[in-house]
């Protein structure tokens, strides 16, 4: 897989877009569980991200990732802020210019278990982990992009009836059963709209 | 000043500048100590960057205790830690401590020249 300028711009504007359109969402989520800020916290660090375009595209797609995480880091806040940034600033640390799917396979692995020390957390905790095992998997065993997109949306469908255990919602204990983990849900959307930019570009 | 320094960290720009007034109020100037609270747009949230810029206002040689309230405050806190530079990282520690008197109970044990680990200890006997 080769993504040029325009390519990875175009990646960077779909990976932003899916998070800006769902903030109203996301903080929906958030209130039912959370403190109610992840819609506006993501969309803050996004649109900080489409703010450093053009000039993040002509970066390589490594660091291009690796800035992408530290300006998540910087502007969204809240927890998520660090996890979503560390998965991107290790996935940019890990992946090869111009990455095969076993580069990927590796590289994602490595950034999921960045997250996990981050948070000091596992799947089954109610977190975005519960999206990004899952998909991992599907990305490992040579699953296509429809497939892919498909576990991402489920996987958070599956968070709903688990307790946290992890996070501001895990105070909410029991209560926090039968809401969708907003952290999930944002984690789907950014891997749907990775998912569906890559599949244009290698399949345009 | 050899002390160690006091960082507080709160969602609430308000509970950070709060807690640290308290603990100036106990211990006077013998011990560095700055506070970060609120997200970049000062909306209820904690940042890194305000984070990092606490840390270098409380600096000491001796190492710097951070304080901090809930969950995102904890990680993010912890990711500042990582961004030092390398020679500061290990002088760094966050405290597994009640922010308010966690706080006050640092800088006490700071104030009589303790060392980081034993500031460390004394801010987490709250909830030994």
């Amino acid at each position: 897989m080769s993504l040029d300028r325009v390519a990875r711009e175009r990646l960077v504007q779909a990976l932003a877009a899916s998070v800006i359109e769902h903030a109203d969402e996301l903080t929906s989520l958030d209130q039912a569980i959370g403190d109610g800020d992840h819609g506006l916290n993501m969309k803050r660090g996004f649109e900080a991200v489409l703010a450093a375009l053009p000039g993040l595209a002509d970066k390589s797609l490594p660091e291009m990732l690796k800035a992408i995480g530290m300006t998540l880091v910087m502007k969204v806040g809240g927890a998520s802020g660090p996890l979503v940034g560390t998965f991107f600033m290790e996935l940019g640390k890990a992946l090869p210019e111009r990455p095969g799917r076993a580069d990927l396979v590796a590289a994602t692995e490595k950034a999921i278990e960045a997250v996990k020390a981050r948070g000091r957390s596992e799947a089954g905790q109610k977190t975005l982990l519960d999206v990004l095992v899952p998909v991992h998997a599907v990305l490992a065993g040579g699953g296509d992009a429809k497939a892919i997109a498909a576990e991402a949306v489920q996987a958070a469908d599956r968070t709903t009836p688990m307790q946290a255990l992890r996070g501001r919602a895990s105070f909410l204990g029991e209560r926090s059963v039968g809401h969708m983990d907003p952290g999930s849900r944002s984690a789907s959307l950014l891997i749907g709209a990775a998912v569906e930019t890559l599949e244009f570009e290698v399949n345009p | 000043m050899s002390n160690v320094g006091i960082v507080i960290v709160s969602h609430s720009p308000k509970i950070a500048e709060g807690a640290a007034d308290m603990v100036r109020q106990m211990v006077g100037d013998v011990v560095p100590l700055a506070w970060s609270g609120g997200d970049v747009d000062g909306g209820l949230g904690t940042n890194v960057a305000g984070i990092l810029e606490a840390i270098e206002t409380a600096w000491s040689p001796a190492g710097v205790a951070i304080l901090v309230d809930l969950g995102g405050a904890e990680t993010n806190s912890e990711m500042a830690v990582e961004m030092l530079p390398e020679d500061r990282r290990a002088r760094v520690l966050v405290c597994n401590a009640p922010v308010v008197e966690g706080a006050v109970i640092a800088a006490t044990e700071s104030s009589g020249g303790s060392s980081l680990a034993a500031v460390k200890r004394s801010a987490e006997e709250f909830y030994a």
